[in-house]
Parts: C-alpha cells; sequence; structure tokens
C-alpha cells in the first residue's frame, strides 16, 4: 500500500502542476524493462471454487476414472452424453462442445495435472496463492498481474499517456490478482462507468478528488476521472458483436462480452479479468447434465463467443483459465467431489500449440493420487503462467512475477 | 421523521443506570488515567464513537452524546436491553416473514421448484421467494438506519459476516430469518460459545456448509440407536441409517458419507483461523463429530436434529483430545467446546474485533489485551468490546478517521446523515448490492472484506459518487431533503451558510481546505477557474450531493 500511495501521490503532485502522471509512471516503472510489444492483450478467468476438472478435461482412457467415480463419471466417448473425444485418452465434458471446433482450429491448448504445490484445500489461502503467484507464502502484498504492470511499464515509444484501461477486471471489487501498486480497473459493466450528473457538477467532483492528497481514496478518484473521460471518448459500447458470436446472457457471458468490445476499442487494453463462480461442487454435481453441466454450458459457450467474436484479433489475444485447485479424485458421499488437489486449465489463443493436452498425466490408480485421494501434480501453475508472460506478453524475465521460482520445465503451450 | 428524530428520553433516563454500574466497575482513577491517555479531542471521541459504535451521525446525535458524555453512551450502547427500541420493532413489524419459523415459510411461501408444472404458480413462487429475502434486506437496512440499539445492529452485522450464509443456496432463504433471529442477536454481545453453539445448529449454517449431509462413512461404525441396537451387523446399519438419511428430503434419496465442509470451516474461519495450528486430520475428526447434526425435512420442516443412526462412532483425535467411541451429540459439542477455548481463537475473534472498530492495521498490543480478555471471561463479546472502546487505541489519532466505510455503512451512513425514514421498499437494499455488498449474497464462507483497500476501486469511486448523488436528488425512498430538519433550516441561507450547515450535518465539521473550497464556489482547480463557475451552482441539493460524494464521507 505504501507504495501505491507514493506512486499515487506523486503522479497527482504532477497532474495538479499540469503535467501528464505518464511521464513519472514511464520514469517508476520503464527503467532496464524490455521494449513492450503493442497490442498483446491476456484475458485471465477465473473459475472459483475449485473446478472438476477430471470433469471437465475427461482422462477416459484412464481405467481409474470409471473406478472412482461410478455415479458422475463423464461416459467413454462413442456412447450416449459421452466425452468428446480429444486424443484418444482425454476428452472435454460433453457441456464443453463448444469449445470443440476451436480444438479443431489448434485454438485450445488444455494443460492437465496442474496447479499449485500448496497442499491447502481451502478456498481462499488456493485462491490466495495463485492470485498473490506465491504459494505457501501469505502476506505477499500484492497480485502477480499487477507485478506484470508494475515491472514491464508502459509503451515507452508511445506518444499517448499511459491507458487507465491497461488492466480491467469485470468485478464489483479489484481481484487479488490485480491489486497493487500499478493502476488497475475493477467495473461492474460498461454502461455503469459513468458518473450520473451534470457537467458542471462533474467537474467539481472531480476536483473534491484532485486535491493533491495522498491517499488510497483521493488516489482511487483521481484516477477514476481520468478513465471516465477516456472511456467516454472511446466508447466501445458502439463495437457490436461479430461473426454471429453468441455470448450467454449471464454475468459471465455478459464480462467477456464487454472485454470484446473493450479490445476493439483499442483503449491500451493489455490485461483483462473475469471470474465466474459455482465450482465447489460438494453435492449433487451431476455427470453429463446437472449441476457442473450448466456451469459448463455457460463457462465454455461464452469462452467460445469471445474467440468467435475477435475474429482474426485472436492472434494478439491469449485466454488463460485458472481454478484454485482440482477436486477429490473419488466422488464423495453426496453425488459431490471433495477439495482436491491438481486441476485443469486451458490457454486460448491464435498462437498457442494447440490440438494437444499438455502436462504429463500421473495417472488415478491408488498409489498414482495425492495423499491417496486427488490428481497428482505434474505442472507448477507459474510454469504454464510464466510462460504465457514470456511468450505471450513479451517479457523477458519473469522472477519478479513469481519470486522464489525457478521454472525448470517448460509447458509448451506456446 | 418524528420516529426517528424523537428525543432520547428514555434511553437517557436508562443511562442513569447505566452509568452507576460502570462507574462501579472501573473507579474514577482508572477512568482519568484511560481519558489522559487519549490523543483524540472531547469533540473527535464522541464522532468516533458515532462513526464505529453506530452507523454514524443522525442529525442531533453528535450534540446528544456529548451531553451524556461519551464513555456512558458506550456503556449505555454495551447494553442494549437497557434502550427503548419500540419504534424500530414496530416498523420492522411490516415484515411478516421476519417473525416466522421455516416451516411456516416453507408452509406459506412454496418453493419455486415445486411449482414447475404450473407456470402461474411457478412465479408467484418465484415473487413470494424473493419476498423473503428482500424483507431480510430491507429490515437490516432500517434497524441499521433507525434503531437506538446501533451497537446491537453493528455486532448483528458483524456476527452475521463472520458467519456468513449465502441466501441463494437451495432452501437457504427460508432458514435466514431464524438464523438472525435465533442464532445470531441473542448472542451478539454475549458469549462466543453459546453464539458459535447456536450457529451450529442452525438449519441455515447446517444447510450452507453442508453439515446437514454428513453422514459416517459406510465403512465405519454408526451410532447404534434404540431402533437397531442389536439387530444385527453392519449391512443393516448401514440400511436402516441410509432410509433415515432418505427420509430427510423430499427429493430422491442422497448417497451417504462425509462431507468436510462445515469441519473445516468452522476451524478455518469461524474459531481457530487459518494459521490455528490444525491439521488435514483435525479437519476430518471435527467433520466424523459433526455427523447427524442434520436439518430435518429441510423442505418442508427445517428444524435442527441429531440423528444417532448417521453419527460416526469410532473413537476420535481432535486437536489432542480424544472424543471417545459410542457418543452421540457430545462429540460435536466437545469440539465446540475445545475450539471455543483455544488461545488461536481468542486471537483470531479478537484481531477481527479490532480491525473492525479500530483499523486495518491491527494495534498487536490491543488484540493481546483483547485476547486476553476473551480467555479471561470465558468468551464474553461484551467484554471484549469494552476493552476495545476503553482502549488508548481506539481514541488514538491513528485509528481517527482510519477506516473506509463498506457500502452498507456507506449507504446506512449517508441515510442517518440526512435524517432520512427508513425505507420500507427493497431500493436501499438493491443499492448496496449494487455497489458491492448483496445483503446475504457473499457466496464463499469467508464473508465481506474488513479492510478498505478491498473496497476502493476505480470503479468503487464511481459507483459511490453515484450514490450520493441519488441521495440528494430525491430518489432514495425516505431521503427527502425538504423533510431533513437541517435542510429545511439551510434552505433559505446564504450559500456560505449552506456549506458550513452541510459540513457540520454530513461530514462531521470535519471538510478539507480544498473541499470547502469546492462547495462554496464551485472552482475547479484543476480547470483553474477561479471564479467563472462560482456562484453559479446554486441549490442544497448540490451541495448534499457533492458532500456525500466526496473523499471525506467515505471514511468513518
Amino acid at each position: 500500500m505504501q507504495r501505491r500511495v507514493f506512486l499515487k501521490s506523486g503522479a497527482l503532485a504532477l497532474v495538479t502542476m499540469g503535467l501528464s502522471p505518464t511521464f513519472l509512471r514511464r520514469m517508476v516503472y520503464a527503467q532496464g524493462m524490455p521494449t513492450p510489444q503493442k497490442g498483446k492483450v491476456l484475458i485471465c478467468l477465473f473459475q472459483r471454487g475449485a473446478a472438476d476438472a477430471l470433469n471437465i478435461v475427461v482422462p477416459h482412457g484412464d481405467a481409474s476414472y470409471y473406478a472412482l467415480r461410478p455415479s458422475i463419471a463423464i461416459a467413454r466417448p462413442g456412447s450416449a452424453d459421452g466425452a468428446i473425444d480429444l486424443d484418444g485418452f482425454f476428452g472435454l465434458h460433453p457441456a464443453m462442445a463448444p469449445l470443440k471446433p476451436l480444438w479443431d482450429r489448434g485454438l485450445v491448448a488444455p494443460v492437465h495435472a496442474v496447479g499449485s504445490p500448496s497442499s491447502t484445500r481451502s478456498h481462499f489461502d488456493a485462491q490466495d496463492y495463485m492470485e498473490s503467484g506465491t504459494p505457501d507464502v501469505k502476506g505477499t502484498p500484492d497480485g502477480w498481474l499487477n507485478r506484470f504492470l508494475a515491472t514491464k511499464g508502459t509503451c515507452a515509444e508511445c506518444a499517448v499517456p499511459a491507458s487507465p484501461f491497461r488492466a480491467v477486471a469485470f468485478a464489483q471489487q479489484t481481484p487479488r490478482i490485480m491489486e497493487g501498486p500499478a493502476p488497475t480497473i475493477a467495473m461492474s459493466s460498461l454502461d455503469d462507468f459513468t458518473i450520473r450528473a451534470t457537467g458542471s457538477d462533474v467537474q467539481r467532483l472531480e476536483a473534491l478528488y484532485r486535491t493533491g492528497s495522498a491517499d488510497l481514496i483521493h488516489g482511487a478518484g483521481a484516477e477514476t476521472f481520468d478513465a471516465v473521460k477516456m472511456l467516454k471518448a472511446a466508447n466501445p459500447q458502439r463495437y457490436a458483436v461479430e461473426h454471429e458470436a453468441q455470448y450467454p446472457k449471464s454475468p459471465f457471458g455478459q464480462s467477456l462480452r464487454q472485454i470484446a468490445q473493450l479490445v476493439k476499442a483499442e483503449v491500451g487494453l493489455e490485461i483483462a479479468f473475469a471470474d465466474v463462480g459455482g465450482w465447489d461442487t460438494h453435492v449433487n454435481q451431476g455427470g453429463a447434465t446437472g449441476q457442473l453441466a450448466n456451469r459448463l454450458g455457460d463457462f465454455a459457450q461464452s469462452i467460445a463467443a469471445l474467440v468467435t467474436d475477435l475474429g482474426d484479433r485472436m492472434d494478439d489475444v491469449v485466454i488463460m483459465t485458472m481454478s484454485e485447485f482440482g477436486r477429490m479424485a473419488k466422488q464423495n458421499g453426496n453425488g459431490g467431489t471433495d477439495h482436491g488437489h491438481a486441476g485443469a486449465l486451458f490457454v486460448i489463443g491464435g498462437h498457442v500449440r494447440g490440438h494437444q493436452v499438455h502436462g504429463r498425466w500421473p495417472g488415478l490408480a491408488p498409489e498414482q493420487l495425492n495423499e491417496g485421494r486427488d490428481l497428482a501434480l505434474t505442472t507448477d501453475f507459474r510454469t504454464v503462467f510464466s510462460e504465457v508472460v514470456r511468450r505471450h506478453l513479451g517479457m523477458a524475465r519473469t522472477d519478479a512475477l513469481f519470486p522464489g521460482f525457478t521454472s525448470v520445465a517448460t509447458a509448451g503451450v506456446m | 421523521m418524528r420516529l426517528i428524530s424523537r428525543p432520547l428520553a428514555t434511553a437517557l433516563a436508562l443511562a442513569a443506570t447505566a452509568v452507576a454500574c460502570s462507574a462501579a466497575h472501573s473507579g474514577p482513577a482508572r477512568v482519568a488515567a484511560e481519558q489522559g491517555a487519549r490523543e483524540q479531542t472531547a469533540d473527535e471521541q464522541v464522532k468516533q464513537a458515532l462513526n464505529r459504535l453506530a452507523f454514524g451521525a443522525r442529525p442531533g446525535d453528535v450534540e446528544r452524546v456529548r451531553a451524556m458524555g461519551v464513555d456512558k453512551w458506550i456503556a449505555l450502547q454495551l447494553s442494549p436491553q437497557k434502550i427503548d427500541d419500540r419504534p424500530t420493532e414496530q416498523f420492522v413489524s411490516r415484515f411478516p416473514t421476519l417473525a416466522m419459523s421455516p416451516a411456516k415459510l416453507l408452509e406459506d411461501y412454496p418453493q419455486p421448484q415445486q411449482q414447475l408444472r404450473d407456470s402461474v404458480k411457478l412465479k408467484e413462487a418465484r415473487r413470494l421467494s424473493q419476498q423473503l429475502l428482500t424483507e431480510m434486506q430491507t429490515a437490516k437496512v432500517a434497524r441499521a438506519v433507525m434503531s437506538d440499539r446501533q451497537l446491537e445492529e453493528v455486532m448483528v452485522d458483524f456476527w452475521e459476516n463472520h458467519f456468513t450464509v449465502f441466501a441463494g443456496k437451495g432452501p437457504e432463504r427460508y432458514y435466514l430469518s431464524q438464523y438472525e433471529r435465533e442464532s445470531i442477536r441473542p448472542h451478539a454481545l454475549g458469549k462466543f460459545r453459546d453464539l458459535l453453539g447456536a450457529v451450529a445448529k442452525s438449519p441455515a449454517m447446517l444447510y450452507y456448509l453442508d453439515n446437514w449431509e454428513s453422514t459416517v462413512e459406510a465403512d465405519r461404525p454408526a451410532l447404534v440407536t434404540r431402533a437397531n441396537r442389536g439387530a444385527g451387523n453392519a449391512r443393516r446399519r448401514f440400511t436402516m441409517a441410509r432410509a433415515a438419511a432418505a427420509r430427510d428430503t423430499t427429493k430422491k434419496p442422497r448417497t451417504r458419507g462425509l462431507n468436510e465442509n462445515y469441519g473445516r470451516e468452522l476451524l478455518e474461519l469461524h474459531t481457530l483461523g487459518v494459521d490455528g495450528g490444525y491439521s488435514q486430520a483435525d479437519v476430518l475428526s471435527a467433520a466424523r463429530a459433526f455427523t447427524g447434526w442434520t436439518v430435518e425435512k429441510p423442505r418442508e420442516n427445517g428444524t435442527f436434529v441429531f440423528r444417532p443412526a448417521l453419527h460416526d462412532a469410532g473413537e476420535k483425535i481432535f486437536l489432542g483430545h480424544t472424543l471417545a467411541a459410542n457418543r452421540g451429540i457430545e462429540d460435536g459439542e466437545q469440539v465446540l467446546d475445545i475450539v471455543a477455548t483455544q488461545p488461536a481463537t481468542a486471537r483470531f475473534i479478537a484481531s477481527k474485533l479490532v480491525r473492525r472498530f479500530v483499523s486495518d492495521s491491527v494495534p498487536p498490543a490491543l488484540v493481546d489485551r483483547v485476547a486476553a480478555t476473551f480467555t479471561r471471561t470465558d468468551g464474553d463479546i461484551r467484554a471484549c468490546l469494552r476493552t476495545i472502546f476503553t482502549s488508548p487505541e481506539f481514541f488514538s489519532r491513528a485509528a481517527y478517521k482510519a477506516k473506509v466505510k463498506s457500502p452498507y455503512e456507506l449507504v446506512v451512513s449517508a441515510l442517518r446523515a440526512v435524517g432520512a425514514h427508513p425505507d420500507s421498499t427493497p431500493r436501499t437494499a438493491q443499492m448496496i448490492a449494487k455497489l458491492g455488498e448483496p445483503l446475504y449474497g457473499h457466496l464463499a464462507p469467508n464473508g465481506y472484506p474488513e479492510r478498505g483497500d478491498a473496497w476502493i476501486n476505480t470503479g468503487a469511486i464511481l459507483a459511490r459518487i453515484n450514490f450520493g448523488l441519488l441521495v440528494a436528488t430525491g430518489r432514495v425512498p425516505g431521503a427527502s431533503l425538504a423533510e431533513w430538519t437541517d435542510g429545511h433550516e439551510l434552505a433559505s441561507l446564504s450559500r456560505d451558510a449552506q456549506v458550513d450547515g452541510v459540513i457540520k450535518a454530513i461530514l462531521g465539521g470535519e471538510a478539507s481546505p480544498d473541499t470547502r473550497r469546492v462547495l462554496e464556489s464551485g472552482i475547479n482547480p484543476m480547470a483553474g477557474d477561479s471564479t467563472a463557475n462560482a456562484t453559479k451552482h446554486g441549490g442544497l441539493e448540490t451541495i448534499v450531493g457533492l458532500a456525500l460524494g466526496a473523499p471525506e464521507f467515505q471514511r468513518r
């Protein structure tokens, strides 16, 4: 917080002197940083509540899978309501069908048995670790996406000031993953991002926050007014959905629709974030249909619509999903699954190594399970995250993003 | 207006008793020593108390608390039963569902999923089921706005957030009014163990954290009951237990087995805290201890019941204590006894209370003292609060205006500042939801954040400013500047006097010179228009809207 306040107050002092805060930001952030590539966007989607990876990317070729899940397993491909085969061993949950055409085009790179090395089964700790980027280290003050924003710096070659829309979360509150010194924006929708007052009163409200005070509230307020002006000028809402993409009416679908509008409006978006809950399926999660299937339908349709809508722009976009951990390999007594360990994620984009399921499969036989109950971990989530940041966002070194982590392996997703 | 700006005659009379009690406790010398250590001025202490023990000041509150004396007012707030709150009870009595049992609600307010075949009935059922939730939300806001038992409302909110449940899960909303009425409110200032026990047996928590469905594992012995004692093998017991479990629900029989959800959150979020020194084995033991703690017919009756046939009768080791085999409900009770008296629990609860009432940067020495009070008094919440409210830290410079208001606190404090009537419509609760804090709508069991930085971001500032404008322009039911006593008096005065009045009434008399300048003249320092816009922006409405949207009003 200290650093955030310092930067904000410094920037604000310059603002009141009539200077652009960009100057300061560039000075603080850009020293010794590689030249950023223009126009690359990373969209992070968090499945909060620990999504059941084994029923999402289904290991239908592993016989143990069916023994562990007598009533909730997804049937083998070819049978009614069976998995959608990907490579003869893995298949997608049938509700994930909207992603299959993208898989066929080579845009989808799932990673299995991936996650956090922490053994915690607490949602809150595990989300915290995945968002701070520091498993088993509590109290890391900032999120790893914010550390990316802070260390990568702003576009040194650009004449325009740093965009307040560099990092946007469609959420009521700034997510942990984006907390930190670099400015970010959280909003519930584009339409709500305006001051509902007449022009002169808007100016006076702005003046209340432009006093040079250095605290959190003044700082966030000053950023607010910058952002409102810029969004009004860019007017992303004028961009219609393209290529007949069909976004679900769900909050998640609508968030992704608006992320696409921000991409199209070229407001300087580099990082977008949205989250979606409902994955904590302890009870009656269902199989090919039911609770989890409904969540997955919304999830897959929303992502497929985003990819369709963005069309060729996907060359510069990567979508990365994540969830704090997987669920127990064995179903529980309530037709659901309790908290487990490793999970699965998707990296989707124009330049990913698609059409293959990444990550070493540890197997589901009793002796292969983590603590005798969960899918074992073979890929650290930081291996994938850092690879995406290096290859897609063009950052040479990611040490600062994931302190204490040296990836010996590569995930090979990009 | 009469309801909320009425004189506190009764309360004042009762206060005399409270004062006598508190003086007997502490003694004049100790009071003097504590006051000597207070960094805040007398005036600031009054506002600190109103901003922390209450949801901000209503018109006249500062004068009333000053006249009574801040310590006497605090003592009175710590004994809410001595405060006459009949007007609030009268107001919320318009919401019939608040006093009803889950069984009655389940009968009178049919659940939508039971009406799927008839679209007309389904629509009506959806409306009624929504009404359950909106009445709870509306009553919660109304109580916070108008009740004179302010500290009790603050603590009800605190514990509802600590022991959070999510209204959107299954029949949860049918249990909510009972949860607040019987589990939370009676113990909000009482003994922690009583509160913990009431929550553990509440259908609301049993359902939310899935314990109602948690049963002995098939390969473990269930507690032998009279019905099946000596009746044969484990297979037979299994079948009977399964049948009992099946009767619990109107849906198809569920498979049985252990569910760890409540066992884990009890330790992580309700008592010890995540670093409280427990292991996965302790979580399992806790979950096993609570098997059989379930809900009788969740969608028809909804009352707590202990079912021996579902209880894991094996021996359990929990935090080093052995829970002997073949016991019943005592297992869970003993787990609650153990966790309620752990030093980690005392520290966890103490630090949450200190963060709520003092500062996001929790003073460690104060947490030590509050935890010591917790342990010494057997978890007496009132005593813990007294330790906080008499501490130098509470009245320190650093703690003054140190807290950022949550959306709920922001909305309630704004309505109190302008002397609003409580809103009897769902509108105000909807505004709070839009600001990011839907009441009874936090999905995860960790509750809403207590730290200010979690609430403040670019989008949030925007929503807060827009909310202030809605209040000022009369678009929040119950809030009308024309009916606001101060507003009425200010309307005919000069602009300078209006600004003074608004700063006093809404910002507690404390506005930065910059803020005052903007309110007075409409000068926009950014545009450098030192005179152009001056005096052009008339109207009390504008001044109030600016004040409610100002940075100063976001803090308490």
